[in-house]
């Protein structure tokens, strides 16, 4: 119904002012939020009718109900901000250590013959690999803890800041680097003051493409081996079928990855302005 | 008093290897000159006969492959803030802005941050741009980017200023202003200055001594003392020295130096 005067409100409106600007066409952001509109109108439509048992699809209602009681009650002994802070917690740990490895093994790569040929076999062998098929070789190695899920989403990380660091190196402006020689920079001071700086919007744009790799990383990591976070509680859910849960899970993380997109963006925008005018 | 000297300079870029790789290549052959602090050397020459191999040579960004390049008798061996030099894409550093471009050298130098930014006011104040500190270096345009470029170099206090078709990219009425500016502020500096240039009016303007540089290999095949520029600065106007018939003979004189290996080429 709403989704049907909705509908009605945009052609009036458009009929309204229809000669004034016929041709101009409706923005895209209506587009996608009426397509938003369309697929929850056929979720609720489905429901409504019972067309799919509501154990695997409950209605639209239940599932901002569950959230509601996530946020309130919690499910498996912690509410939905502690498994949230629990995911949180691991993603940035992973992602200050793998900073922390990964500009420094970047500048090695983009500024030395030998650091490249020493680690780029390593970067080349961990960029491919699924960071799942290393996870069971982690907890081995370090434990089920906190620990081991840091270790892999730090390790799916790694690669894409390593090589936006060494890309961003290797772009560098001769002249940029040459001018700074011609006014008495060191070697030292030609990678601190120029190389460095000139990397940093590439450096940005390699961590918040980590940023969706560790977050991909941490729910699956969670769903395997985890007794809080967002992973494990849409996991733990799934086990008692409890679908309401599971599929509020899933739209917390959905919008955290937004929420951590946009704010890496407004980062980038923020600290490298000068990145688009070059 | 500082002289930058090249002795017998000869340079050879190495075979290009890979695709499209040529064998070697002499760009430079022979090449002796002598630039004195007092002194603003104009080079010409036509694209590719070596200009901003010659610079890059100065600047100590190449070795040559034989003969000697000085200052004051001691060789160069690489770059030095005594020899700063100033691109002709500016190459300013676009995550400073205008102030902190032109502080870099003093910052390089250890310089307390309050006392080189104030030095880098003094010198935007001096090259016209005493209210742009705090301007990005995309907001600026051309001619206000090549006067930070100038002024960064000055902030190194060079003893030479290696410039390398530093106005070759403004429009003609900037660059007018641009020549102005740059023959003045190359006075007060007190440096000596190499301006690579493939304008001939531009060189017999600027210039104490214009070089005409022939291409393949590049030789230095002629040398005239300008002396207009002392003209200029002493407030003779730019139009009246470019009508002069002095002027009109020497320009008529470079452009048929300048052109004379194209014949050659083309017979
Ligand atoms: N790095 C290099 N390797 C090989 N050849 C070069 C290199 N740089 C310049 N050259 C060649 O040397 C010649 C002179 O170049 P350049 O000094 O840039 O001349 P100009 O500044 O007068 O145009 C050109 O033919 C150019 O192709
Ligand atoms: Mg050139």
């Amino acid at each position: 119904m709403t989704l049907l005067s909705e509908l009605d409100a945009l052609a009036g409106e458009t009929n309204d002012t229809a000669p004034a600007r016929a041709a101009r066409p409706l923005p895209i952001a209506v587009i996608s939020a009426l397509t938003i509109g369309v697929i929850i109108g056929l979720w609720a439509l489905a429901s409504a009718y019972a067309l799919v048992s509501p154990v695997f699809l409950p209605s639209p209602r239940q599932v901002v109900i569950a959230l509601y009681n996530l946020v309130v009650k919690g499910f498996v002994d912690a509410t939905l901000a502690e498994h949230v802070g629990a995911s949180l917690y691991r993603i940035f740990g992973a992602l200050i250590a793998s900073i922390l490895i990964g500009i420094p093994a970047g500048l090695a790569i983009g500024t030395s013959r030998v650091g490249r040929g020493i680690l780029d076999p390593i970067v080349e062998f961990l960029r491919p690999l699924p960071p799942l098929a290393y996870l069971p070789l982690i907890i081995i190695w370090v434990g089920i803890g906190e620990a081991s899920k840091i270790t892999v989403i730090a390790l799916s990380m790694l690669p894409s800041i390593i090589l936006s660091t060494s890309a961003g190196v290797r772009a560098v402006s001769k002249d940029h680097v040459n001018a700074a020689r011609s006014l008495g920079a060191s070697k030292a001071q030609v990678l601190r003051e120029v190389v460095l700086p000139s990397a940093v919007p590439s450096i940005l744009t390699g961590i918040r493409i980590a940023l969706g790799a560790g977050w991909t990383t941490l729910v699956a990591a969670e769903l395997v081996a985890a007794t809080s976070g967002i992973g494990f509680m849409i996991q733990s859910a799934a086990q008692f079928l409890v679908t309401d849960i599971v599929i509020a899970g899933i739209i917390v993380i959905a919008l955290i990855a937004i929420v951590l997109e946009y704010v890496a963006r407004l980062i980038e925008r923020r600290l490298v302005p000068w990145a688009s005018h070059r | 008093m500082s002289i930058l000297t090249f002795r017998n300079v000869s340079l050879t870029y190495p075979a290009r290897t890979g695709k499209g790789g040529a064998g070697e290549k002499r760009v430079l052959d022979g090449i002796n000159l002598q630039v004195a602090s007092d002194e603003l050397v104009a080079i010409i020459g036509r694209s590719g006969s070596g200009k901003t191999s010659l610079l890059n040579l100065a600047a100590g960004f190449l070795t040559p492959t034989a003969g000697t390049i000085t200052v004051d008798g001691t060789p160069v061996t690489g770059p030095g803030a005594d020899r700063a030099v100033v691109f002709q894409d500016d190459a300013l550093y676009p995550w400073l802005d205008a102030r902190d471009n032109i502080a870099f050298p003093l910052k390089l130098k250890g310089v307390p941050l309050a006392e080189r930014r104030a030095k880098a006011e003094v010198l935007l104040a001096r090259v016209g741009l005493a209210d742009a500190g705090d301007r990005h270096i995309w907001e600026l345009s051309g001619g206000m980017r090549q006067r930070v470029g100038i002024a960064r170099a000055l902030a190194a206090e060079p003893r030479f200023l290696l410039l390398d078709e530093p106005l070759g990219a403004l429009d003609a009425l900037t660059r007018t202003r641009m020549q102005d500016f740059l023959l003045r502020i190359k006075a007060e500096s007190g440096a000596g200055a190499v301006l690579i240039t493939h304008s001939i009016e531009e060189a017999l303007l600027l210039g104490t001594r214009v070089v005409v540089l022939s291409p393949n290999p590049g030789r230095l095949t002629a040398e005239i003392e300008a002396g207009f520029n002392a003209e200029i600065l002493n407030g003779a106007s730019v139009a009246d020295v470019k009508a002069s018939p002095i002027f009109k003979r020497m320009h008529a004189g470079l452009t048929g130096l300048i052109h004379a290996g194209e014949e050659e080429l083309a017979a």
